[in-house]
């Protein structure tokens, strides 16, 4: 089971780098939600995985036979803090193209980019030394 | 704003059910599954179908203040939460306990609504920011 | 040898400080005039414990230390210091007089007090620190003193130039200074200078003596402009004159001879050290000698004389003999006097006639008497005649080369310069101011008080030292060499000491200096015709490596940060897959845990969702459906935290999840969601295979990790202690809320700080900010 758990997320980062790797922002913002997903459930896998029952205490104390509650709640901030940036980049994402009108990674980083191109401040202090 | 009549007419109805729901599972949290973070997420729920269906600012009517003061408000509640503790030379955060009449109750309600007033205010925020135009 | 705890080693410093504060919000001739008096109540005080000094009383007084860094601090005066503190206040405080009017209705004349007040309040602290760090942090304050002061003309290209110049080579020897001081405190066990001086045996027994020891020779050469990194000085002359009067000849260039002095009692016995020393002292006198023939500026001409100041003085501290130290310390009080004064007469003449350049000018003396008398009185020091002090010195700085081995060598070449130097003492005085009127831009005059208080003052010093050279010797040069030789000095200083050989060599260096003056007029143009300096030496070598270094750093820099984000990305992933893979399979090859057949049930169905929305979302053909892929894969995850015991996660994930899609819902109305991806068909061969490398690492990763057993103390404790401890069953809330309770505060600060900084996002620009 956790040999093919593992294999699944192995599959969920290969999809989330895919779309990384996308000139498109938006496809680049999917792929940061993916990617957020995959390490969420890898910590959950690290953790070990296999009961089925809830970490809830019975009895005085947990005992065996409970899931494992450390990595839950670290997932469980992880996923609400992974919302908030996800939600975060989504608005950059949109005002970056109301700006801009593209969300092409590419186009952005002209749109950006200064009148002056990059390498003569380099080149002002080359001739200042001259 | 919505053009469906039905969600317009339910809309009060479904927000005041799912902040009470959020607040349940907010208060039973430290006993069975839920808790500040659950909690906050199941109210942002109901204001953001409250916002689809009555607008934008019907909702921040409703909330009365903007999101982000709810945020500063549970961030405060969390920090609150933590001084008591140093009363008794605890460190911070340690959470503190009485049992009156049986009911118990510690600084951690305290400081799980805070949690849950900062989720529910980022995520109104965000999707108030969204549809804000 | 007694110590005496004292504030008033504070004082001076203390007074620096606040005027440089005070000076930056007064009227600009005031700032000067403060200036003016923190230097020169700063001057009393070290007068005041000159006494105690020369009787050897070591004042020391408490500043910065920080026991926890192993740093001791402290300020220390014994007599070198105390003769360097006198010269720092007390030029400065001429100087600031000086500039007073130099700048005169110039409102930068405030900026400059401030500076020049920094400045030396850090060569108060370099001279008395007691400890190397302090030591270093006063030494680089000085190099960025001078870069400010070089720049103070900033709006001039060369002035730009030259203070880059000297800040890039006296910074560079600060590392190397940095790195040798640590290594000596390293071996001594301690950050103090006189710590270390009595670790001496320490010190030169571990086996980074010598490295240590050049590196802090080479940090004090380039301080000091010896050679090959005089080249910086003359440039700096881009400084207004009192900036060159008071950093550029008097203090800071000898802050480099400073801490040769103070470390000479370590290294004394040293053979490297006292060749190293010595022959680079010799080369560079000879240097400065001979390019200061080639210049006829004024003020390059006295930079070049200061070079073979600076040597000679390298060179003294170099040869062994104990009356070194004193001709040393004599050396170093005369050159800071004569040079001084002559560099303020430059200023003056370059105010008054608006021109500097020695060959356009004669015959000044009539319309500026008083200049003309202090320059006359700072030459005659220079040219070593007698009764100046200058002629205590050279006879001294002959007596210690005939001493010495090579003698023949340093006397030969000594002999040399010292002719250089008596013929330049003759331009600058006889050819400046007697001889035939040249036409000058203005009519020339005399300057104020405030101007000539400076060149009067220092150069008639000279002329009264050298009448009373005894009290020199006891008070001053006496203590100053007993520091420098870490033993009790003998020193007796007389102006005349008879007929000798001594005498001899002085006539004959006269002699052959009036020679070279009367052949100046020829002599220049020939040398500046030897262009091989100009192509060869080593500030061409220093453009070259300046351009070549700003050529690289700009080329790493395009290649590097090519602003592609897309390109950061492909890195990053390739490398951290890359490294991940590597370590796994070469560090103790891959351990995978066994397959285990008994251990699938029907959640392993579940499982499935998670390749097949991956799948669907990479290779979605518009955005939309990669958003509905990628609800598939968050919601199989949220089945999954629930069948693995994690409802709290799960309920969760399913929130996020339909929260996700109401958000991208909101935001899809302004977004290209059907717009198909751009990618070419190779870089989607390379994507992918960066994709699929990353995945496989991150596998083999959790594989190797499984592989291990798991250690569940921290859960179980978590576990036993809920319910006794926290009063909670839930014991994923118990954690969140309790036992890292404030690991949660700091996540919804997160979250917090992402709200109002989409609410300042998106708030709208008022009109009149837009662009």
């Amino acid at each position: 089971m956790e040999i093919l758990f593992a294999i699944a997320i192995g599959t969920v980062v290969t999809a989330s780098v895919y779309l990384f790797l996308s000139r498109d922002l938006l496809r680049g913002l999917l792929g940061f939600i993916l990617f957020g997903t995959a390490v969420n459930l890898a910590i959950l896998l690290a953790g070990r995985v296999g009961p089925m029952r809830p970490p809830l205490v019975d009895a005085a104390v947990l005992g065996a036979g409970a899931a494992n509650p450390l990595p839950q709640a670290l997932i469980l901030t992880a996923i609400v803090i992974g919302f908030g940036l996800t939600a975060f980049a989504l608005i950059l994402t949109l005002t970056a193209h109301r700006e801009f009108g593209t969300t092409s990674v590419e186009e952005l980083a002209e749109a950006e980019t200064p009148k002056v191109p990059a390498n003569t401040a380099a080149a002002a202090t080359r001739r200042e030394a001259a | 704003m919505n053009d469906s009549l039905i969600l317009r007419t339910s809309a009060p109805l479904l927000l005041w059910l799912s902040i009470a729901v959020s607040v349940f599972v907010l208060l039973r949290g430290h006993n069975a599954p839920g808790g500040g973070f659950l909690g906050g997420l199941m109210g942002a729920g109901g204001v953001l179908l409250y916002a689809i269906a009555r607008g934008r600012v019907a909702a921040i009517r409703f909330l009365r203040l903007p999101p982000v003061a709810y945020c500063g408000i549970g961030l405060l509640a969390a920090l609150a939460s933590g001084l008591p503790g140093l009363l008794g030379e605890a460190p911070y955060l340690t959470h503190l306990w009485a049992f009156p009449a049986g009911l118990p109750l510690g600084t951690t309600i305290l400081f799980d609504l805070g949690v849950y007033l900062v989720v529910l205010g980022t995520i109104t925020a965000m999707f108030l920011a969204l549809v804000g135009d | 040898m007694t110590m005496v705890h004292t504030p008033l080693l504070l004082l001076p410093l203390a007074l620096a400080a606040a005027a440089a504060i005070a000076a930056g919000f007064l009227r600009p001739r005031l700032a000067a005039f403060v200036g003016c008096g923190a230097a020169a109540a700063g001057f009393a005080a070290y007068l005041a414990m000159a006494g105690g000094v020369a009787e050897g009383v070591r004042a020391t007084a408490p500043l910065l230390a920080v026991p926890t860094l192993g740093i001791g601090g402290g300020l220390a005066l014994d007599g070198l210091a105390l003769i360097f503190a006198l010269l720092i206040t007390g030029i400065g405080a001429l100087v600031f007089l000086y500039s007073a009017d130099y700048l005169g209705a110039d409102r930068r004349l405030g900026r400059l007090s401030v500076m020049l007040l920094v400045f030396m309040l850090a060569m108060l602290g370099a001279v008395t620190a007691d400890d190397i760090v302090l030591l270093f942090v006063f030494w680089e304050m000085t190099s960025l003193a001078s870069f400010f002061l070089v720049g103070f003309n900033h709006t001039e290209r060369g002035a730009r130039q030259a203070a880059l110049q000297a800040l890039l080579v006296t910074g560079a020897g600060g590392l190397a200074l940095l790195a040798g001081l640590l290594l000596v405190a390293g071996a001594a066990g301690t950050t103090s200078i006189s710590g270390i001086i009595a670790a001496r045996d320490a010190v030169l027994a571990a086996p980074t003596a010598v490295p240590a020891m050049l590196l802090v020779i080479l940090g004090c050469f380039t301080k000091s402009a010896q050679v090959p990194f005089h080249f910086w000085l003359p440039n700096a002359m881009a400084a207004p004159t009192p900036v060159s009067a008071y950093l550029h000849s008097a203090t800071m260039v000898k802050l480099g001879i400073y801490l040769l002095a103070r470390f000479n009692p370590v290294y004394q016995d040293e053979v490297l050290w006292q060749t190293i020393l010595t022959w680079f002292g010799l080369v560079t006198s000879a240097t400065g000698a001979v390019l200061a023939l080639r210049e006829t500026d004024l003020k390059r001409v006295l930079a070049y004389t200061t070079i073979t100041g600076l040597g000679t003085l390298t060179l003294l501290i170099g040869v062994a003999p104990a009356e070194a130290a004193t001709a040393a310390m004599t050396f170093l009080v005369v050159h800071a006097l004569y040079k001084a004064a002559l560099f303020l007469v430059a200023g003056v003449v370059d105010h008054e006639t608006g021109a500097r350049d020695a060959s356009r000018l004669g015959g000044l003396g009539r319309a500026m008497p008083l200049t003309a008398l202090a320059a006359c009185l700072a030459a005659l020091s220079m040219a070593g005649l007698p009764p100046f002090v200058g002629f205590v010195a050279k006879e001294l700085v002959y007596a210690v080369k005939l001493d010495g081995e090579s003698s023949a060598l340093l006397v030969g070449v000594g002999f040399l310069v010292n002719a250089s130097t008596v013929a330049i003492a003759g331009v600058l005085s006889l050819r400046l101011f007697f001889g035939t009127r040249q036409p000058t831009p203005r009519a020339p005059h005399d300057p104020g008080l405030a101007m000539l208080a400076g060149p009067i003052l220092l150069a008639g010093l000279g002329l009264i030292a050298g009448s009373m050279p005894g009290l020199l010797g006891d008070r001053l040069v006496g203590p100053a060499a007993a520091a420098m030789l870490g033993r009790p000095a003998d020193v007796h200083l007389s102006l005349w000491h008879g007929p000798s050989v001594l005498l001899a060599l002085s006539i004959a260096t006269v002699a052959a200096g009036m020679a070279i003056f009367a052949a100046w007029g020829r002599i220049v143009p020939g040398m500046r015709r030897a262009a091989i300096v100009d192509v060869a030496g080593p500030a061409a070598l220093y453009e070259r490596g300046l351009a070549r270094l700003l050529e690289i750093a700009a080329g790493t820099t395009r290649a590097i940060q090519h602003g592609s984000l897309r390109g950061y990305l492909r890195l990053l992933f390739a490398v951290a897959a890359l490294a991940t893979l590597a370590t796994l399979l070469l560090r103790d090859g891959l351990r995978l845990p066994a397959f285990d057949a008994a251990g699938l049930d029907a959640r392993a169905l579940i499982l499935l969702g998670l390749p097949v929305g991956a799948a669907a979302a990479a290779l979605a053909p518009t955005v939309f459906v990669a958003i509905l892929a990628m609800g598939l894969v968050g919601f199989t995850t949220a089945a999954l935290f629930l069948v693995f015991g994690a409802p709290d996660v799960a309920f969760t994930q399913f929130a996020v999840e339909t929260l996700l899609v109401v958000i991208f819902a909101a935001a899809i109305r302004y977004l290209p969601i059907r717009r198909r991806g751009y990618r070419q068909r190779r870089e989607r061969v390379a994507d992918a295979t960066i994709a699929v490398g990353t995945g496989l690492a991150v596998t083999l990763a959790l594989l190797a990790v499984l592989g291990t057993p798991y250690d569940s103390r921290l859960s179980d404790w978590f576990g036993d202690q809920s319910l006794a401890a926290a009063h909670g069953r839930n014991v994923v809330n118990v954690i969140l809320v309790d036992f890292r309770a404030l690991d949660t505060l700091g996540e919804i600060t997160v979250l917090a700080i992402a709200a109002f900084a989409v609410t300042a996002l998106l708030r709208p620009i008022p009109k009149d900010q837009t662009r």
